[in-house]
């Protein structure tokens, strides 16, 4: 059964938890961006970087700071920072809507399609070596070819006007191996170079971030992130299972099809601007869940948050443990993903008194 | 779930992302040079001058020059950069890092990336900004740099528009994979670093250099079959084929590459067929490359190769991956090491 089956017998107790839960988030969120904007290889104090931000937003006028220090807080960490928050958010996000309509804890941004995707437009622009759009040619081939495989996924699962989601579930798996397999192919064609640009994208990084990067993401994402919530009530009564959500009232499939659009959007969006980062849309909402229990009225909110903060900390280390050189932050967060999923089962496992 | 569990929690999630760190990434690969751009179609240097013995080593210039700045000098994509200080310099690629130390200038580099091997008692204690194609902007910046030097292989795009948009110059020469390259690169590395004296120096010194091994090429009595394996385990082993720099050097030093002859451009995945097909004479790998799969022994466990004439004859040359194909100052000698290898080869299967 699901930890979202599992929890829900907890849920008075958690109701008490959730006042708090938010905005201690919300605090840890701002308190992380501020330690992401000021951390880094190169030192910026904090009256500094102030001054910049104020020199920036136009509200000093006197630029009496290093124009070095300018470059790296304006140019470089704060696009990293604010891109690294809605990337988190959008991949939690995603995350947790999945899980609740495949009523499945380990449903992920993968499972529909959209990385896999994603993967095979980036590694045929690599390959090809096209580049129409300048340097945005590999974001936008990722987002559109992301974008087509959920479609595709989509459509070949729907009969007689209804989408089955273990249908879903296994036509996606079927149109993942196919990608899977194509890029395979471009990889095996590849040459050094174009293999290691391929290595290192799959690896993904928010090391690419510009203003123009946090520009391209932020609409997208944060539509995903403003309808999300909406959703939770309906997700709520998914998880007594499709047929008695709808006997209760829900459209369930219009609640489908809206969870795999903003899934869609969101992890297109962060997976083409960024590359593939692992287990943040997988673990969040475990971690949420296991706060604040299983109401997606919460859980939705508090997986945006905290997948924000997880990824800023994340690439927070990375970038600076190396430094000067940065470990990738998809790397980092897999690395350490693993044991601590491991950890949480096995808690949880003992916790309730019942295998998983 | 009580406030101490979440604490604990809290405690393990860091105490995994730490743990994790410590196995950062050190498999970074070295560099080969990009085979991207196409060989610019400039005339083969002509070798007027006797050559010098080549015994000399291609190093320390030792007339004191006082670098002219600031210069400005055009980069592979055609667009000017101005260089006022070469005080710092972080450079962004072996061969690069090669010819500043061997123009005299290795004392101002202040920084070099992953694929920066030689000299390697110097390069091995600079600070080390990661691979030139993942550069990150804020560790190349908290160098301090006042010039950032490397190829037409760096980045990605994003990182050098982030160094430059911090006021620092960003100077990438083109890299072509051909053996013009040694002293195209060499003069674009004095001029940015306002000695371009010294830049004709030694590219001279390199050409003529490459000219004496040409000559000595000539005088094979026949040309060995010679496949070069670019290997790193069992995952990755591909062949050179043409426009790549190993498939210059082989046929500099009077081989024939064999992948080019197959058909391959760039390179391929090797296969049983390939080799099959090629029957190539000598096998030619990267030292790491025969290490990673477990020395002769092992290279020759890949399908098709012990079927071969030189897996049967055991003909393996191995060299370091940046002196063979970094086309770096040493080139020169590279190749002239190769003419000789190839004549040891040619000799044990009998001449022609």
């Amino acid at each position: 059964m699901s930890a979202t089956t599992i929890a829900t017998g907890h849920l008075r107790q958690h109701t008490i938890r959730r006042g708090w839960f938010l905005p201690i988030l919300i605090v840890a969120l701002v308190g992380m961006l501020l330690l992401g904007v000021g951390i880094g290889a190169v030192a910026v104090p904090p009256d500094v970087a102030i001054a910049i931000v104020l020199h920036k937003i136009g509200l000093l006028p006197e630029a009496t700071m290093a124009q070095q220090q300018i470059a790296v807080l304006w140019n470089i960490r704060l696009p990293r920072v604010i891109l690294g928050g809605l990337v988190g958010a959008a991949l939690a996000v995603s995350g947790a809507l999945l899980q609740a309509i495949f009523r499945n804890p380990l449903a992920d941004p993968g499972l529909i399609g959209v990385s896999s995707g994603a993967a095979l437009g980036a590694v045929f622009t690599i390959i090809s070596g096209v580049a129409v759009f300048g340097i945005y040619t590999l974001p936008i081939a990722a987002f559109l070819s992301g974008i087509l495989a959920t479609v595709l996924i989509y459509r070949l699962s729907r009969r007689h006007g209804r989408t089955d989601v273990a249908m879903l579930l296994l036509v996606g798996l079927a149109i993942n191996a196919l990608a899977g397999a194509a890029t395979g192919l471009l990889t095996y064609l590849a040459d050094n170079d174009q293999l290691r640009s391929i290595v290192f994208w799959t690896m993904g990084g928010l090391g690419g971030a510009l203003w123009e990067t946090v520009l391209a993401a932020a609409p997208p994402i944060l539509i995903a992130l403003a309808l999300a919530p909406r959703l939770g009530f309906a997700l709520n009564l998914f998880a007594l299972g499709e047929t008695e959500a709808r006997h209760l009232g829900v459209r369930t499939e219009w609640v489908k099809r809206a969870a795999v659009v903003l899934a869609t959007l969101a992890t297109g969006t962060a997976v083409a601007l960024t590359g593939p980062i692992g287990f943040i849309g997988l673990i969040v909402p475990h971690i949420v869940r296991l706060a604040i229990g299983p109401d997606h009225r919460w859980l939705i909110p508090a997986c945006a948050l905290g997948g924000a903060t997880l990824l800023v900390l994340a690439d927070l280390l990375a970038r600076t443990l190396a430094a000067p050189a940065e470990i990738p932050v998809g790397l980092f967060t897999a690395f350490a993903g693993g044991p601590f999923f491991l950890f949480l089962i096995l808690r949880t496992r003992r916790h309730y008194g019942f295998g998983l | 779930m009580t406030t101490k569990h979440t604490t604990l929690l809290l405690f393990l999630f860091i105490l995994g992302l730490l743990t994790a760190c410590g196995n950062s990434p050190t498999a970074a690969p070295t560099a080969v040079p990009a085979p991207t751009a196409a060989p610019a179609p400039t005339a083969v240097p002509a070798p007027t001058a006797a050559p010098a013995p080549t015994a000399a080593p291609v190093s320390n210039v030792t007339t004191d020059v006082e670098p002219a700045l600031p210069v400005s000098l055009t980069d592979y994509r055609g667009e000017t950069v101005v260089i006022e200080s070469i005080d710092r310099i972080v450079s962004l690629s072996g061969d690069i890092t090669e010819i500043i130390f061997a123009l005299g200038m290795g004392d101002y580099v202040v920084g070099v990336d992953t694929s920066a091997l030689y000299p390697p008692e110097k390069t091995s204690v600079l600070p080390n900004i990661g691979y030139q194609r993942r550069l990150n902007a804020e560790g190349i910046l908290s160098l301090n740099p006042t010039l950032v030097i490397g190829t037409e292989a760096a980045g990605p795009p994003e990182a050098l528009e982030q160094v430059r948009s911090a006021g620092v110059p960003v100077a990438l020469t083109a890299s072509s994979p051909t053996l013009e390259s040694p002293a195209q690169k060499i003069l674009f590395v004095a001029r940015a670093l306002g000695i371009p004296q010294r830049g004709y120096e030694l590219a001279a010194r390199v050409e003529a250099e490459i000219a004496q091994a040409r000559a000595e090429a000539a005088s094979l009595p026949r040309k060995p079959r010679v496949m070069f394996l670019y290997l790193r385990g069992t995952d990755v082993q591909q062949v050179a084929g043409s426009n790549t720099a190993i498939d210059a050097m082989i046929t500099a030093a009077g081989g024939v590459n064999v992948g080019a002859e197959v058909g391959i451009v760039n390179y391929a995945p090797l296969s049983a067929e390939i080799v099959i097909a090629a029957q190539p004479d000598v096998l030619l790998v990267l030292t790491k490359g025969l290490e990673s799969v477990g020395g002769i022994d092992g290279l020759l466990q890949i399908p098709g190769l012990a079927d071969t004439p030189a897996g049967q004859q055991r003909r393996v040359i191995d060299f370091d991956d940046l002196y063979l194909n970094g086309m770096t100052p040493r080139a020169g000698q590279a190749l002239a090491d190769l003419v000789q290898a190839f004549r040891d080869a040619v000799a044990q299967t009998g001449g022609s």
